[in-house]
Order: C-alpha cells, then sequence, then structure tokens
C-alpha cells in the first residue's frame, strides 16, 4: 500500500510539472495583458529543440537552455505581430501553433523514436532513502524543483514587489498605466517572453524527462490544458498549483487505469484529461463574476499609444 | 524610424492587398528556408506551387483538397463574423464522418438514392452535435468556446480511434484500425469521370454562395454581424446574442460535418485512423486568408489546397518533410495577420533628424 502510494505520488507530479510550468508563463503573459494560445506550438518548439541540442552536445544544460530560448523566440514572433503591429492576439496565438507544428516536425525529423538521453535525478545521499518520504519529496530531477520554485517566484512578484504591481496594473488598464508613464509594450514584451520561456522549459521537460524521446506532436494537447487552467485558478498563483496537480491527477488516472487491464477501451479513457478539462472549466465559468472580478481588465486587448 | 499611425477608416485597397502581400512574402521566406534546407529555392519554391497544377489531373487533385477547405472555411467565416470563436472544426469533421460513416456501414446493401443522402444528413447531425456542445457550454455556463472546441477535437480523434479498433473494426481487415470499404451505394458520386472529382467539389462553391447571400443579404447575416461587431448595438436592438451563437455554431459545424461525410465516402471510402491531414485547423487559415468573407473562402481555400499537394510533391522530388506544407500554411498566417495593419493603420516614416530640425526655432 505504501510503495502503490509513493508511486502514485511520484507519477502525478511527473504528469503535473509540464503542465505548471508552461501555466505560471501564461498566467504572467495574462497579467499583463496578453493572451497567447500559442502555448501548444511553443511546447512543441520547445521540446524538439531541446531534445536534439541534448543529443548533439550531450548535455541537458545546453538542451534545457536551448529550450528556454526556442520558447522566447516563438513568444518573440507572437509579440512582434501582437504588439507592434497591432494583430489579433487569438488568431496570431492559433497561428503559432499551427506554425511550431509543422516547424518541430521539420526540426525533429532525423530524431523521431531515438531513445534519448534523460535529465538525471538529484540524488541527495541519505534522504532520497527515507521510506515514503524520501522518493516523494526527493530524489526528483532539477525542472521539478525549478517548477515550484518558478510559481513561488512568480506568485511573491506578482503580489510582493513594485515591478509586479506595475505588471498587474498594465493587464488591467493599459491605458492608465501608460498615462503614468509606464512602458506598456516592453513591459509587455518581457511578460510574453518570460511566457515562451516556461512553454520552452514545460516542453523540454516532455522530451527529457516525462518520455524522453522525441515524437511528432508528443505534447498532445497539454499546451491548451495549460490555457484552461489559468481560467481555471482564476489568475491566482495558488489555484494554479492546485489545478496542475489535479489535471496531473487526471492523466495519471487514465494512464493507471490503462495498466491494470480495467476493461475499458484505452482510447475512450485517453480521453478523460479533456473531457476533465471540459468540464472544470464549466464549472469555474458559470461564475461570470467571479471570472469578471480575476480576469486581468485589458486582457487580450490591443494597445496603440495614441500620444 | 517607422510610426504607426491609424486611418480612421478601413482601407478597401488594402483588405484585398494585404493578402496578396502576405503571399508574396511568405513565398520569399519559403524559398529562404528551401534555401537553408540546401535546395535550390526557385526549383524548390516551383515543385511546392507551380509543379502540382502541370500534373495530370493536377487541377482535379486540387479541387478534391479544396472541397473540404471551402465548406469548413465558410462556416467559419460565419463564426468568426459573429465574433464566436469555433476552432474545433477539426472535431466537426471527424463527428461527421462518424455519423455518416456509420451510417454506410450499417446499412451496405441500401439503394443508394435512399442511404448517400441519408449519410449526408447524418454528416451534418454529427458536426451539429459536436458544434452544439461548445454553444450550450458558452451560452448557458460561460465557456470559453476556444477552449472547449478544441478540446472535443481531441476527444473526437480519440472516439474514432476506438471506434475504427472497436466496434467498426472491419472484421477481414488483418487487424489494421479501419472499417470495412463502404459499398458503392454509400460513395460519393463521382462528377468527372476518372479523376476522383466528386460532389463536393461542385457543391463547395454553392455552399460559398449560399453562405455570401445568408451573411450579406438576409436579415439573420445582418444579426450575426450586429452581433460580432457591436454586441451592445445588438443588445438593444433586442436581437438574442445566446440565439445567434447557438445558430453561427450549429452552422459551422454543420459544415464541418458534411465535408466530414463527403471526405470519407469519397477519397478515403472508408473510416480510417487518418481521415484528415487537418482540414478543420487549415480551414482556420483559409477563413482568415478570405477575409472572413464565403467567396473569399473559395480562392483562400484553392490556394491552402495548393500546399497540400506542394508538400506531397516537395516530399517526393524533393526528399524534403511534407511538415513544409504546416510551416507554409503557418507563415502565411503570420505574415496576413501582419500585413493585416494595413487595413486599418498607415505607416508613416520618421526622420528624427528632420524632426529635430522642425523643433528648432
Amino acid at each position: 500500500m505504501m510503495f502503490f502510494l509513493t508511486s502514485l505520488l511520484v507519477s502525478v507530479i511527473a504528469a503535473s510539472t509540464p503542465l505548471m510550468l508552461a501555466a505560471t508563463g501564461e498566467l504572467i503573459a495574462e497579467k499583463a495583458g496578453v493572451l497567447n494560445l500559442g502555448v501548444e506550438g511553443m511546447m512543441l518548439v520547445g521540446a524538439v529543440t531541446g531534445f536534439v541540442v541534448t543529443h548533439i552536445t550531450g548535455s541537458t544544460t545546453l538542451g534545457i537552455l536551448a529550450a528556454i530560448l526556442a520558447g522566447a523566440g516563438m513568444a518573440l514572433i507572437f509579440s512582434v505581430l501582437t504588439l507592434t503591429i497591432l494583430a489579433n492576439q487569438i488568431a496570431t496565438g492559433l497561428a503559432l501553433t499551427l506554425f511550431g507544428k509543422g516547424f518541430s516536425s521539420l526540426l525533429g525529423r532525423n530524431y523521431v523514436g531515438i531513445a534519448g538521453p534523460t535529465l538525471p535525478k538529484l540524488d541527495i545521499p541519505g534522504l532520497s532513502t527515507i521510506p515514503f518520504l524520501g522518493p516523494v519529496l526527493f530524489g526528483h530531477d532539477v525542472l521539478i524543483y525549478l517548477s515550484f520554485a518558478l510559481l513561488a517566484a512568480t506568485a511573491w512578484f506578482l503580489y510582493r514587489t513594485h515591478a509586479g504591481l506595475i505588471l498587474r496594473a498594465v493587464g488591467d488598464s493599459h491605458n492608465a498605466a501608460h498615462a503614468i508613464g509606464y512602458p506598456v509594450i516592453r513591459i509587455r514584451y518581457a511578460a510574453t517572453l518570460f511566457g515562451g520561456a516556461m512553454a520552452g522549459l514545460a516542453g523540454v521537460y516532455m522530451s527529457l524527462s516525462y518520455s524522453p524521446m522525441w515524437a511528432e506532436d508528443m505534447v498532445a494537447g497539454r499546451g491548451w490544458i495549460a490555457l484552461a487552467l489559468v481560467v481555471f485558478a482564476a489568475w491566482r498563483p495558488f489555484w494554479l498549483f492546485v489545478g496542475a496537480y489535479l489535471f496531473g491527477g487526471i492523466m495519471y488516472l487514465s494512464l493507471y487505469v490503462q495498466g491494470i487491464g480495467i476493461p475499458v477501451p484505452s482510447a475512450l479513457v485517453s480521453a478523460l484529461p479533456y473531457l476533465g478539462t471540459i468540464v472544470v472549466l464549466v464549472i469555474i465559468s458559470r461564475d461570470r463574476r467571479r471570472i469578471r472580478l480575476n480576469q486581468p481588465a485589458s486582457l487580450g486587448k490591443p494597445f496603440h499609444a495614441t500620444a | 524610424m517607422f510610426k504607426i499611425e491609424p486611418r480612421g477608416y478601413s482601407s478597401r485597397f488594402w483588405s484585398i492587398g494585404s493578402p496578396i502581400l502576405a503571399l508574396a512574402l511568405t513565398i520569399l521566406l519559403t524559398g529562404v528556408i528551401f534555401a537553408a534546407m540546401g535546395q535550390p529555392p526557385l526549383i524548390a519554391v516551383y515543385t511546392f506551387l507551380v509543379a502540382p497544377l502541370l500534373e495530370h489531373n493536377g487541377l482535379a487533385a486540387l479541387a478534391i483538397k479544396a472541397a473540404p477547405l471551402i465548406i469548413i472555411g465558410v462556416g467559419l467565416s460565419l463564426c468568426y463574423r459573429t465574433n464566436v470563436w469555433n476552432i474545433g472544426a477539426e472535431g466537426q469533421f471527424t463527428l461527421g464522418a462518424i455519423f455518416g460513416g456509420a451510417l454506410a456501414l450499417a446499412f451496405p446493401d441500401a439503394p443508394a438514392g435512399l442511404l448517400f443522402p441519408a449519410m449526408l444528413v447524418m454528416g451534418m447531425l454529427g458536426g451539429m452535435l459536436w458544434a452544439a456542445i461548445p454553444a450550450l457550454l458558452r451560452t448557458r455556463f460561460n465557456a470559453n468556446e476556444i477552449l472547449t472546441s478544441l478540446m472535443l477535437h481531441y476527444v473526437a480523434s480519440l472516439l474514432l480511434v476506438y471506434l475504427v479498433t472497436g466496434p467498426l473494426k472491419d472484421p477481414h481487415g488483418f487487424g489494421f484500425p479501419q472499417s470495412a470499404l463502404f459499398s458503392s451505394a454509400a460513395t460519393t458520386p463521382i462528377i468527372v469521370p476518372r479523376t476522383g472529382v466528386h460532389l463536393g467539389c461542385a457543391l463547395a462553391p454553392v455552399i460559398a454562395a449560399l453562405g455570401w447571400l445568408l451573411l450579406n443579404k438576409s436579415v439573420l447575416g445582418f444579426q450575426l454581424r450586429v452581433v460580432g461587431q457591436a454586441p451592445r448595438a445588438a443588445r438593444f436592438a433586442g436581437f438574442s446574442e445566446n440565439r445567434l451563437i447557438w445558430t453561427a455554431m450549429l452552422i459551422s459545424g454543420g459544415l464541418a460535418g458534411l465535408a466530414g461525410i463527403f471526405e470519407v465516402a469519397g477519397p478515403v471510402g472508408q473510416l480510417t485512423t487518418t481521415i484528415s491531414p487537418g482540414y478543420g485547423f487549415t480551414a482556420v487559415i483559409v477563413a482568415f486568408l478570405g477575409r472572413i468573407n464565403p467567396i473569399g473562402v473559395i480562392f483562400a481555400g484553392l490556394l491552402l489546397a495548393l500546399s497540400y499537394l506542394g508538400g506531397d510533391a516537395a516530399q517526393i522530388d524533393l526528399g524534403l518533410p511534407n511538415a513544409v506544407t504546416g510551416i507554409f500554411q503557418g507563415i502565411l498566417l503570420f505574415f496576413l495577420l501582419g500585413c493585416d495593419l494595413l487595413i486599418l493603420y498607415r505607416v508613416k516614416r520618421v526622420r528624427p533628424a528632420a524632426a529635430l530640425a522642425g523643433a528648432a526655432p
């Protein structure tokens, strides 16, 4: 029983981490008023870049850095189009995902199905061997710890620093922020690039740790689930953590049910996370007042300084 | 330095000029990408965009690929005009194929005059059903239709996998994930012999024309456009926003479902796990490139159909991966969205030196 619980928790942590990383990045972007629907595409490009660079250089550190840059590079395309050229954010985000799908399969065409290098686990001597707590708390790879550290840092940044206050102001009323003299566009660029970097990180976690290989379309909708998570969390960091682990749990459940041989067709069980996302969105969104109170007021609206 | 300045009106010239400029820039960048992949750019672009049309039956192949894109794109145009963001057309396409296909498999011996029309109706119903879910969730529970319709696309493709590996699997299919071939009564009539050009190809422009009439010449179309452009005005006019969201979603879902059944009853001929190379998503680009106007969708559909043929040609003749198609489509949409700036804004050149000189007394 203890063993089962341990492996359950370890698996849920693994399934939740990419969601939490990507959603943390999108949270910052949306808090600044930018709705980037390209998370799925940025994750795919991050996943393939990280895998290929690790494969060539043999260094997971370089692979992770490359994935961060690749994600941010994708976000830069989005930023130039939506922030400088004022293109529609919904359509541009969608274009980013379509482009990311094609671009990632082009980049990874010679790497499909090759067993890849795996991110090493941080084994702290002594601690990881403590029964139950050891394997649950210690012995993960660095990205898992990073996902918690970055979410905590994000929460602290947003609500405990002056810069975070400015970022939220830009997201709530870009005209007022501009009138006071804050550089709305520059702040939005920074927030969107951070979102892209985090999506790249989420992607490389998929291809170096979660299932260490590259396969076309391997992100399988997690980018979209991360977007739904931000709504689920009503743009609050703590609830982002709850949501990521809730969805990680559902994803693990669908794998688990297939594993123990319950006679349910595996394709139908695989649909659980997507159906779960819909159910959760409905439950959260029906409270219109709560969405209205928490959603950044300028979310998705283009800003063009007239004066 | 350049400065962006609002025109204060929307430029008719650039609303047509922008897609043409975007296409030119896309071809240019595609050439650069081909060159980066070690291909002579001119020959590669020719192979990708011109050669497929000159092949034997090239135009027929174009029409067959364009039909689903146009049929879905018309529905999406109506939707986007209404400011309803249905991006799950791929799922509605799949459900149309499943509903119509199940009927074809259940009654293989029924007379064609009865079976085929019934399949088309079932296909539309399947697509409408799948679009009704996000419509219900948006109107009743305020849930974002972008995310729900997209999630349902994943559910639809898993449902298809389940059906063709389970209940609808061909017992004589050697274990492949596919259904039996449809009977000849359940096959889309071919209208040009020996080319594969089927009824759907002829219906696509008709549907586009009807879509244009609906959007521009009917009261319903007027209401859809008002809700999309000025929701407050629509409320004052007493238009029911919820009813119009439902209408837009059901029309686009029904058309995506119709495209789905045409595809499996025509070029594919059975239910398999690979019934679509992403028509539902490409149709989003078709709708934008066609200026969310059903007539424009015809031209945009033909162009994006060409990108599919070009991807195949690049794979066969140049040994390039057919992911080139996806990249071309993505870049085209990027440039288009960027060039659309010129419709509402003008770009002015500001010379810092001149500005300084002007400021001097």
